[in-house]
């Protein structure tokens, strides 16, 4: 008996079939890339601006002076990106790190050992968030350079401007923050000397407040807990916010400024 | 100039528009309120309560100034077709008040406390944006530029430059690892002690002055004069050539937390005393 078996259909086949189904329909959006019967025309290209979650971010079009690289240099773009990598490798890291600077003879420190010698890419992905923190506060800086040069930060942008301060503090901070965390010689006297300043602001506010932040007289086991929890929630949370701010003003402010 | 696809009486919409506009009226304010009365007026002709015929003209502009969706980028100065829905009269301070239709509520009836039920008959759409007054309006009016798509061309941009970053960190983290000194321990103070290096400028500045001054007061006014700058500077060009104070002064600002910041980075060695890098070797960690 012979059996007849149907040809089986090609891969191209198979994927024509799976963007006509209405899960693939059902997420790429008309105008997408990824969705069947895309042309290369204005009227695609717009779509696949708008129906995209970078609508939030981005208009359909800009002006032809906002690609410049030199205008921007991409650097507050860069500095989100790094925002972003530094998030993604921080949670890696946190599988693997404990903030107990009195358990186990230095427990944070030994956990960062053994990220360095034991994690599975463990070290690299530790300076890659290292390395990256130290670019996001050049990043930063110099983004905050070039809006200043480019008088970007005039009317109406004065208030996105203000923002951007405070994103400028708050990336300090989280740098700041982060630098305790391997609890070696190098945070904690970083930490010691960052601090002291308390002591000597006006009584009755400046030392309170150095006893707030370092939960105790001097840096400690509190102190390392309580800049851990800012350095891997709190800040994060505080500068999401703002960042959100940022971008919405930027659109509703017109996009981007220029050209001189 | 103005296409009457609405449905709206032209002798009014251009009776009303002379009028406003020979008040001094701004054309398209004018526009706006001369569309509305000739709508209203086309509806009463027409003995119908046929609220806002086409509400879906504003719908495309999405309420974003800068998106400029194709469809109304392509409109030239359209006035927001503000729907002939009724407007009370008291919304549209100095607009000229024609009979409307009789049947229009004026004023929202007062308030019952009561989420109130449908109005049986009552059609089952709304129409967003029916009683905004046409100055209520927010429209941007630019010249539509030289404009290019964000897809594709910002987008491979910001893919290209991304990318780029990333590979650096990642050769540069292959080759050179972060550092990992001793267990902390307070008996023992290396020397020197240094913040990390945005901070060095302020270190450095304890050098030279009171804690109090280096500490807490010139980070306070650095900060402070950031966030009032663009209050501050009231010069509207964005012209290098027109803002040579405010680019002196700010860049003389920068120079100074950057010389001091190299000065702490590398030419402060054991007991943050003064050395020279070439010789006494760098004492710096990052
Ligand atoms: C976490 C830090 C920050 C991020 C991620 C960020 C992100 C961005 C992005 C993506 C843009 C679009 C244009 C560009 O890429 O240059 C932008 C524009 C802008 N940023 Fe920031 N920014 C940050 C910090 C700051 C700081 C510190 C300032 C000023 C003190 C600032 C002020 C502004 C202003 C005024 C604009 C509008 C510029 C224009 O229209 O040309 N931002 N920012």
């Amino acid at each position: 008996m012979k059996l007849k078996l149907p040809r089986p259909p090609s891969p191209g086949e198979v994927f024509d079939k799976v963007r006509e189904s209405e899960a693939w329909r059902s997420i790429f959006r008309p105008g997408s890339v990824f969705r069947k019967g895309y042309k290369d025309t204005q009227r695609d290209r717009a779509l696949a601006a708008m129906n995209n979650v970078l609508y939030h971010l981005h208009p359909v079009k800009l002006k032809r002076h906002g690609l410049k690289l030199t205008y921007t240099f991409c650097l507050g773009g860069l500095s989100f990106f790094l925002f972003i990598l530094l998030t993604v490798t921080g949670i890696y890291l946190m599988f693997f790190y404990r903030p107990a600077a009195e358990l186990a003879a230095g427990q944070a420190y030994q956990d960062i050992e053994t990220i360095r010698n034991s994690v599975v890419f463990g070290d690299m992905v530790r300076n890659i968030h290292r390395w990256g923190a130290h670019l996001m506060v050049i990043t930063v800086f110099l983004h905050m350079g070039r809006v200043f040069y480019t008088g970007a930060y005039k009317p109406p942008r004065e208030f996105n401007w203000v923002v951007g301060v405070i994103l400028l503090l708050v990336t300090l901070l989280l740098a700041f923050s982060g630098y305790l965390l391997p609890w070696d010689q190098l945070s904690f006297w970083a930490f010691t000397v960052g601090t002291s300043f308390g002591q000597y602001s006006p009584p009755g506010i400046g030392p309170e407040v150095q006893f707030i932040l370092l939960g105790g007289a001097e840096v400690g086991g509190e102190t390392l807990l309580r800049w851990y929890v800012l350095h891997v929630l709190a800040l994060p949370f505080v500068i999401t916010i703002f960042l959100a701010v940022h971008f919405w003003r930027i659109r509703k402010d017109g996009g981007i400024s220029g050209p001189l | 100039m103005v296409e009457f696809a609405e449905n709206l009486n032209p002798e009014t919409f251009n009776r009303v528009l002379n009028e406003l506009l020979e008040q001094g009226v701004s054309r398209r304010v004018a526009e706006g309120r001369a569309r509305r009365v000739a709508m209203v007026e086309y509806n009463r002709e027409h003995g119908e309560e046929e609220a806002a015929p086409a509400a879906a003209a504003p719908s495309a502009g999405a309420g974003d100034g800068e998106a400029a969706a194709p469809a109304a980028a392509t409109a030239p100065a359209a006035p927001a077709a503000p729907a002939g829905a009724p407007v009370a009269p008291a919304a549209v301070p100095g607009a000229i008040v024609v009979a409307p239709p009789p049947a229009a509520p004026l004023v929202a009836p007062p308030p019952t406390g009561k989420v109130p039920s449908a109005k049986p008959g009552a059609p089952d759409k709304h129409r967003l944006l029916a009683l905004v007054p046409p100055e209520g309006v927010q429209r941007v009016e630019r010249e539509q530029g030289d404009r290019v798509n964000t897809f594709p061309h910002l987008l491979i941009q910001e893919l290209l430059s991304l990318i780029i970053v990333t590979a650096a960190l990642i050769v540069f983290s292959t080759f050179v690892n972060a550092p990992l000194r001793e267990l902390a321990n307070p008996n023992l103070t290396p020397n020197p002690s240094k913040a990390p290096w945005y901070f060095l400028g302020l270190q450095e500045l304890l050098r030279y002055f009171h804690p109090m001054v280096a500490g807490v007061i010139v980070p306070t006014l650095f900060f402070g004069l950031l966030f009032v700058l663009p209050y501050a500077d009231r010069n509207p060009s964005s012209k290098p050539g027109d803002r040579k104070l405010a680019i002196v002064l700010f860049t003389m600002l920068l120079m100074f937390f950057m010389i001091l910041t190299i000065i702490g980075a590398f030419f402060r060695g054991p007991g943050f005393n003064f050395v020279w890098p070439w010789s006494d070797g760098v004492f710096f960690d990052l």
